[in-house]
């Protein structure tokens, strides 16, 4: 009955989506205690020795950080709740205000390598599948292992050395040339939107040059993971009992592999891309950091190095807010595609 | 008489292997008729489902099929691939044994009927295509309400019913049936064997049904081909083939299935032969009680006893079989290579 299986979605989705908030308190809860298992409080770790004790006293209170940890720990989760995340200790911003000045480098690198790792993985897979145990299916098999193994930063420095020194095809760092950046108004602080925004064809151009060599080397690191698991599915499918049977009905063979084959593939690809996400942010930080980007992952390295504890309590909360967000949305998409999850 | 709807001659299939080709199928031929059920039964391993295969066009990869199959006027061994796709489904059709797995578990019921119909009949609009679906499951008892369910929503015998309505809904005027039933319990079983019954008195349609069960074969089918390492040792009319089987394996085969009344199993003693380096002469001589000296040397032809044909040495032709032919086999070298 079609009101009862459409039913059944909107359960599924309800449950998944309640099942959210313990998911995010447990996250939440987890970075809060290994934030304070680190010895001493985050004031006098990030500016100790540079202040007198009175005016570090004076920020410790101001921060909240002489009350009790119970109280502490309900400031944080509450703060979280309504979006604040804190202020950074060493230059006073706002964690949100960084999300906000950062986040659009990062979001333009991890979407941009999503996009390359899927359209490397989707059609290699497609080919190590249909070729298997040839020599082929071997290098891409090797290519897929080296992909996945090999180092974020020492991927990017070859790919600098090969195609912006060597080559001089493209930029090697930044997300733009200087002067572009500074005829670009910044307006959704996504720099391709901004440029699109003020209708500059050549920044976006030259932000598009920027983007290709760090956008390939984190696409690289999902695609190895990406193609063996679309070969190794495909190769099921491919020999499944539904495959034959549509055969047998003279479905068309173009038709079997997209809508019988392929689609039923997706399913355990689709999955795994949730779990992936946390790769591909760990990843983004590498990244960015050897390209040069200011996003929100060199700003954690940043505030790393500099000791700021809020700073860096607030980037991890959100890339953790990310994850789970990004679990929710696979498993919403995955109910939508395979009807026996649902139930 | 009318003219077979399919006539299939000397139809051989290999297949590759390591230790060389495996001849599945080896020289086989029947014909059949409009509404015709012609039952194919042997032990597994024999080459029914590769027959049955071989049929369609469906091998595998690096399977190689010679012969003819006559059927609609043309040879469907040597039709090119695209016209046999064509012909899949709105002539040709094909029931499977697993109908657990046979229905993709992602799409609706519906959208198997929409893909059938859409496929072969493109001029059907979505309301023509919704009727004629509803109207094949209605006639294999699964509700309209049904149409928009997922395949994991029904039971086995459900899903049988929904893959026979599927083969249905083109009207094929030839239907494989490979072995139907056999996932299915008892009661579901007679079900589907009932429809089939209906299907062959209704439309005419000519089944080739593929079992080893011969309980199914005496019930459901017109005549009975028995199979054995790749070749039809003995085909005839049912009635006549059960009362006076005249091949030492179709005796053996009969012997051996249960009834209530059984009280001790029947068993042929030996496994079915390799099919890479079968026994030479007649491939049922080492495990045959009614071996002869001829039977390993030569190859028997088929002989017609009235309205059956038979494979065997027993049966002539007599000028064939030399001098001493028929004196019984000694045992002693075969045996115990063969059960060992």
């Amino acid at each position: 009955m079609s009101t009862r299986t459409a039913g059944s979605l909107r359960t599924y989705l309800l449950t998944r989506v309640l099942l959210f908030v313990p998911q995010v308190i447990v996250i939440l809860t987890i970075v809060f205690v290994l934030m304070r298992v680190a010895p001493g409080d985050p004031v006098s770790v990030a500016l100790g020795g540079q202040r007198s004790e009175e005016e570090l006293a004076e920020l410790r209170a101001a921060a909240g950080y002489d009350r009790p940890i119970i109280v502490q720990y309900w400031e944080y989760i509450s703060g979280v709740l309504r979006l604040d995340f804190g202020h950074t200790i060493i230059d006073n911003r706002s964690v949100a205000e960084i999300f906000a000045v950062n986040g659009g480098a990062t979001l333009t690198l991890t979407v941009a390598a999503f996009v390359v790792a899927l359209l490397l993985a989707v059609p290699l897979g497609l080919i190590a599948g249909r070729f298997r145990d040839t020599p082929l299916d071997g290098s891409l098999r090797v290519f897929g292992i080296l992909t996945y193994a090999a180092p974020v930063f020492f991927v990017g420095l070859l790919m600098q050395l090969a195609f912006a020194r060597g080559l001089g095809w493209l930029p090697s760092s930044s997300q733009a040339s200087p002067v572009v950046t500074a005829r670009v108004p910044s307006q959704t602080n996504i720099f391709l939107v901004d440029a699109l925004l003020a209708g500059d064809t050549a920044a976006f151009w030259n932000g598009v040059q920027h983007l290709v060599l760090p956008a390939v080397t984190l696409g690289l690191l999902l695609t190895g993971t990406f193609m063996r698991i679309i070969r190794v599915n495909l190769i099921q499918t491919m020999r499944s009992d539904y495959v034959e049977a549509a055969r047998a009905r003279g479905v068309s063979e173009t038709r079997v592999v997209i809508q019988h084959a392929f689609r039923n593939a997706m399913v355990p690809f689709v999955t795994i891309l949730g779990l992936q996400v946390a790769l591909l942010l760990g990843g983004a930080i590498l990244t960015e950091q050897t390209f040069n980007w200011n996003g929100i992952g060199s700003q954690l390295v940043r505030y790393l190095d500099s000791r700021d504890y809020i700073a860096v309590q607030g980037i991890i909360t959100l890339f953790a807010l990310a994850v789970v967000t990004a679990s929710l949305l696979i498993d919403i998409i995955n109910a939508i595609i395979d009807p026996r999850v649902r139930y | 008489m009318t003219e077979p709807v399919l006539s299939v001659q000397d139809l051989r299939v290999w297949y590759g292997s390591e230790r060389g080709a495996v001849r599945a199928v080896d020289g086989v031929s029947f014909d059949l008729r409009p509404g015709e059920t012609l039952g194919l039964v042997g032990e597994s391993g024999c080459g029914k489902t590769t027959l049955g295969r071989g049929v369609l066009g469906l091998l595998p990869r690096g399977a190689k099929l010679d012969g003819e199959v006559n059927y609609g006027g043309r040879n469907l061994v040597t039709t090119s691939r695209r016209e046999l796709q064509q012909m899949r489904g709105p002539e040709l059709g094909l029931i499977f044994q697993e109908p657990l797995t046979r229905l993709n578990p992602l799409l609706r019921v519906s959208e198997h009927f929409e893909e059938a119909l859409g496929t072969h009949e493109p001029d059907l609009d979505k309301e023509e295509i919704k009727h004629r679906s509803i109207e094949a499951l209605r006639a294999m008892g699964i509700p309209p309400t049904r149409y928009r369910a997922y395949p994991h929503e029904f039971s086995g015998g459900m899903r049988q019913r929904i893959m026979i309505a599927l083969a249905l809904v083109l009207r094929p005027s030839f239907i494989v049936a490979d072995e139907p039933t056999t996932a299915l319990d008892v009661l579901v079983e007679a079900q589907i064997i009932r429809i089939l019954g209906d299907l062959r008195r209704n439309f005419d349609t000519s089944l080739l049904f593929i079992t080893h069960n011969l309980g199914i074969v005496a019930e459901a089918c017109d005549r009975v081909a028995v199979m054995y390492a790749g070749r039809i040792v003995e085909q005839g009319p049912v009635t006549d083939v059960f009362a006076r089987p005249q091949h030492p394996y179709t005796r053996e085969l009969l012997r051996s299935t249960i009834s209530l009344a059984t009280t001790g199993l029947h068993y042929i003693p030996g496994a079915p032969p390799d099919l890479i380096d079968p026994p030479s002469g007649c491939r049922f001589h080492p495990r045959c009680p009614e071996a002869m000296r001829m039977c390993p040397q030569q190859f028997p032809q088929p002989v017609a006893l009235g309205p059956q044909t038979v494979e065997c040495w027993l049966h002539g032709p007599q000028n064939l079989v030399p001098e001493g032919g028929q004196e019984p086999l000694e045992r002693e070298e075969v045996t115990v290579a063969d059960e060992a």
